[in-house]
């Protein structure tokens, strides 16, 4: 049987899915369902100062039918009283304390205040405490959430002065808004950080009616940028995500683009330790939890893992620079006949974006004979001339008609970094290689 | 017919109902879905089993992209009536029986419903995306105003010529308007395409036959060049004893009362023989139930294998209940006081096969019964109009009355060009357009126009 417990700076949390703090952990009505569905924790609506909000307040992207891609928001932290979040908070914990509760907060930048908001957290009994330092709209030009998150030394002095009150683990929350994230939470580490969770919604505009030319969300004809995240950012964040791992000692939260328990699973293999979901709990409730607990307790119990922990970082080491690749790798495309349905995507797509080592069809027999008794052209591979980029497999509608085959090219490994290193030491005084142009 | 042998009527809105399209229009939401599953194929087969070539992928991503107009262009570009081919095209054996999504083992792409979704958005808006072209001096008549014409004066029109289509009928767009089953299209439909056209400054004189209102001769010294585009004629009679009986009638002219009488006037028995297997056949049968009948038969010699009808066709009229007996053929009609009381049939057994390789039926001598029905209905084919094609001097025919044409669809007699069912001996609307359109290429090439681009 398979053990989904982790253990997140010493608290215990009965699987990695929290709840991100967002519209979801707004109430203890939707955090108890959303215990009673399965989610292992909640990082509370970001409590603070109430302020008022918008309508509209959220936008959303389709991509071919499918609704909410990518997801965007103007909301701000909650509008309710501190009083009311704590006192929820209170409760929750009372009927649920096996579950973890962390409490999100945003405090103007002041040493007083923020150990105020601490204590006062602390003592509705929350678990943890997240400080927002990521959102990346309307509070941080009150000089809080981004404006913190963007500069390392703000950063680092506001964790130190929440660390000089708190009891419990303190976790820095990272925005992907800046140039170098890992700076930020390196600046957080210093500051005492207990962990990081990143990455908060990346600052967007959802598009424009051109008709009215009014941004999306639009609120009476305008708008605002507002903070992306659904599906689309998850490279992001896995990036982000790879990254802070091998920068920080500290655990970390993953967050972004988590709507099944695969991309849950990535998250942990690229060092997080719990994740965090919202848009997808917006779009589809709460139940979604089920089948992430179910999915990630079947992959450890096929792949012979039994606790998270056994796979957590494992791909870490895998992320590595552009100049470390084996050059000397070599794979080509292959195109399975009897899969071709012959759409000539793939032959149109390396024809004309990328590399021309696809041909057409010919009348030289390169085709079969489909159900209806009519010919399917099936273009071929020219494998002399083929890069092995990818771009026919990934084009390709059919499942596993289009593969890449790897090619031994009896050579052994070699990086960029090692021809450089090689030819530094053939040409003495020559110690920088040309900087590999292109994309 | 005598009023006891007319069904009791259907409540008006069940006259509706079972006339509804039979697939409805799409929805903006299912079409932006429908189009998105498209794989925009390269070198698309689709466009390729399309007589009238309409670049499908194109018109689909344009759907996609929200460019609705753009779309409706792209498909009445290749093809004028593209909203009709949209709804009575045997897509499931042209474009859609192409899609790659049947080798991917999915459910092709409703390319048919797709090209109604975005031309008639066109229609339903009035928008005008063509226009006549500079005039260029030249005038061409049409005779006929069906597919193979309209499509024929649409090109010609925005060349610049001054066209002019003569129809012996009451109603334009010949067997679009009259001769396809209610519940594919309507006549309403058909006539809005016929404006489509008539608004590139296409002149449409109906009821004038030419021949008879206006002679040959007069057109000829009015036009620079003539296009034959008038059909087929009558259904063909089956040459039996009783056949003059009230309560017989052709499947041509049965099916045009169903498409410009209100449903509750249209006269059909109680129960309904009709002859013949073709998608005809089909549209009489289907149609015969939707009216009310109780009992339909369809009537072949040849076996359920041998029925030249669509798959579909077929599925549909069993769907609505009608009875086929096969390998049966009509011996004579009965009657009393001149009104049909019954079908004497006979059984068919396979005998020697025939030229084309099928057996020929021969009757089972003692097999013979009859079925007491009040309404015969033949839908054995049409005969061709060879009395109006042979007043044209020069025009050649082949044995079956057909016209011959030259690839470019010019007549025996230079002047004279031809499309659609008289050139073919019956086949789709998306043929008739694809031939007129063909024509009017030559047509032009042969007057020496070189065309301003447009």
């Amino acid at each position: 049987m398979t053990d989904l417990r982790v253990s997140f700076c010493g608290l215990e949390s009965p699987n990695p899915f929290w709840l991100a703090s967002g519209p979801p952990t707004n109430t203890a009505g939707q955090v108890l369902r959303a215990f009673d569905a399965g989610w292992g924790g909640a990082v509370w609506k970001t409590i603070g100062e109430p302020i008022v909000n918008t309508t509209s307040r959220y936008g959303g992207i389709d991509l071919n039918g499918v609704k909410i891609m990518g997801f965007n928001n103007i909301e701000l932290i909650s509008d309710r009283p501190i009083e009311d979040n704590l006192r929820e908070i209170y409760e929750v914990k009372k009927r649920y304390p096996k579950h973890l509760v962390i409490a999100s907060l945003m405090v103007e930048s002041k040493r007083e205040s923020w150990h105020e908001m601490v204590k006062r957290a602390e003592g509705a009994g929350s678990d943890a405490l997240e400080l927002n330092f990521g959102c990346p709209h309307g509070m941080s030009e009150r000089g809080m959430g981004a404006a913190v998150g963007q500069v390392p030394e703000y950063t680092e002095m506001i964790t130190s002065w929440v660390k000089e009150a708190a009891r419990t683990p303190v976790i820095v929350k990272l925005t992907p808004n800046v140039t170098d994230i890992t700076r930020i939470a390196a600046a957080a580490e210093k500051g005492g950080a207990d962990a990081v969770s990143l990455i908060n919604t990346i600052n967007s505009l959802m598009g424009v009616d051109l008709d009215t030319f009014a941004p999306r969300p639009t609120v009476a004809g305008k708008s605002s940028h507002g903070g992306f995240c659904g599906p689309a950012v998850k490279p992001i964040a896995l990036h982000l995500v790879s990254t802070v791992a091998k920068k920080v000692r500290i655990p970390i939260s993953g967050i972004g683009g988590i709507g099944y328990w695969n991309d849950a699973a990535e998250h942990i293999a690229l060092g997080a330790s719990t994740v965090q979901v919202c848009t997808a709990a917006m779009h589809y409730g709460f139940r979604i939890v089920e089948d992430m607990i179910d999915g990630l307790s079947q992959y450890l119990e096929s792949h012979g893992f039994r606790t998270i922990e056994d796979f957590r970082g494992r791909a870490v080491p895998n992320v590595v620079e552009w100049g470390d690749l084996d050059l000397n790798y070599k794979i080509i495309a292959e195109i399975h006949p009897e899969l071709c349905i012959g759409c000539q995507l793939c032959y149109v797509a390396c024809e004309d974006g990328a590399h021309q080592c696809i041909a057409p069809h010919s009348a030289a027999g390169n085709g079969k004979v489909n159900i209806h008794g009519k010919g399917v052209h099936v273009p071929r591979i020219i494998e002399e001339e083929c890069v092995g980029c990818n771009l026919c497999a990934l084009v390709c509608p059919v499942e596993n008609c289009i593969t890449m085959r790897e090619v031994p090219t009896g050579l052994p490994p070699m990086s960029w970094n090692d021809r450089a290193r090689q030819q530094a030491g053939a040409r003495p005084g020559c110690a920088l290689p040309p900087t590999p142009s292109g994309d | 017919m005598a009023l006891e042998q007319i069904p009791p009527k259907l409540a008006p809105q069940q006259y509706e109902e079972n006339f509804a399209d039979l697939t409805p229009p799409m929805t903006r939401r299912q079409a932006l879905i429908e189009a998105a599953r498209c794989l925009y194929c390269f070198d698309a087969p689709c466009t390729q089993a399309c007589p009238t070539h309409i670049d499908v992928p194109s018109f689909i991503k344009k759907i996609m992209t929200g460019n609705t107009r753009g779309s409706a262009r792209v498909i009445l570009e290749a093809n004028i009536l593209g909203e009709s081919c949209g709804r009575v095209c045997p897509t499931e054996v042209l474009c859609e029986g192409a899609c790659v999504m049947h080798e991917k083992g999915e459910k092709p792409i409703e390319i048919g419903r797709l090209q109604r979704y975005a031309v008639d958005f066109v229609l339903d808006n009035h928008l005008r995306l063509f226009r006549a072209g500079a005039p260029n001096g030249r005038r061409v008549a049409a005779i006929g105003s069906g597919p193979a014409s309209l499509a024929c004066a649409a090109e010609l029109a925005q060349w610049g010529y001054a066209v002019t289509i003569f129809d012996k009928n009451e109603l334009a767009g010949g067997l679009n308007t009259y001769g396809i089953a209610a519940y594919k299209t309507r006549a309403a439909d058909s006539l809005r395409e016929v404006e489509f056209v008539r608004q590139l400054g296409v002149t449409i004189r109906q009821g004038i036959e030419v021949g008879r209102e206006v002679s040959f001769a007069e057109l000829e010294k009015q036009f620079d060049a003539i296009f034959i585009g008038v059909g087929l004629g009558e259904t063909w009679e089956l040459d039996l004893p009783g056949e003059d009986l009230e309560g017989v009638c052709g499947a041509m002219e049965f099916i045009a009362r169903t498409k410009i009488q209100p449903f509750g006037q249209v006269e059909v028995g109680r129960r309904v023989a009709c002859i013949g297997a073709g998608n005809t056949a089909i549209d009489v049968v289907t149609a015969a139930r939707r009216l009310g009948a109780e009992s339909v038969y369809l009537i072949y010699r040849r076996r359920e294998q041998d029925m030249p009808a669509f798959k579909y066709e077929y599925a549909l009229a069993k769907n609505d209940g009608v009875i086929f007996l096969w390998q049966t053929q009509p011996v004579r009609v009965l009657g009393r006081d001149g009104v049909v009381t019954g079908l004497e049939c006979v059984r068919t057994r396979l005998g020697e096969p025939d030229a084309k390789g099928r057996p020929k039926p021969e009757p089972a001598p003692g097999s013979e019964f009859t079925l007491p029905v009040d309404m015969v209905v033949r839908a054995v084919g049409q005969k061709p109009l060879t009395g109006f094609l042979r007043a044209v001097s020069g025009l050649e025919l082949r044995q079956d009355g057909t016209v011959v044409v030259s690839e470019g669809h010019q007549t025996g007699n230079p002047k004279y060009f031809a499309g659609g069912d008289c050139t073919n001996g019956g086949k789709e609307v998306v043929d008739a357009v694809a031939e007129g359109k063909r024509a009017a290429g030559s047509l032009d090439a042969w007057l020496g126009c070189p065309r301003a681009a447009h």
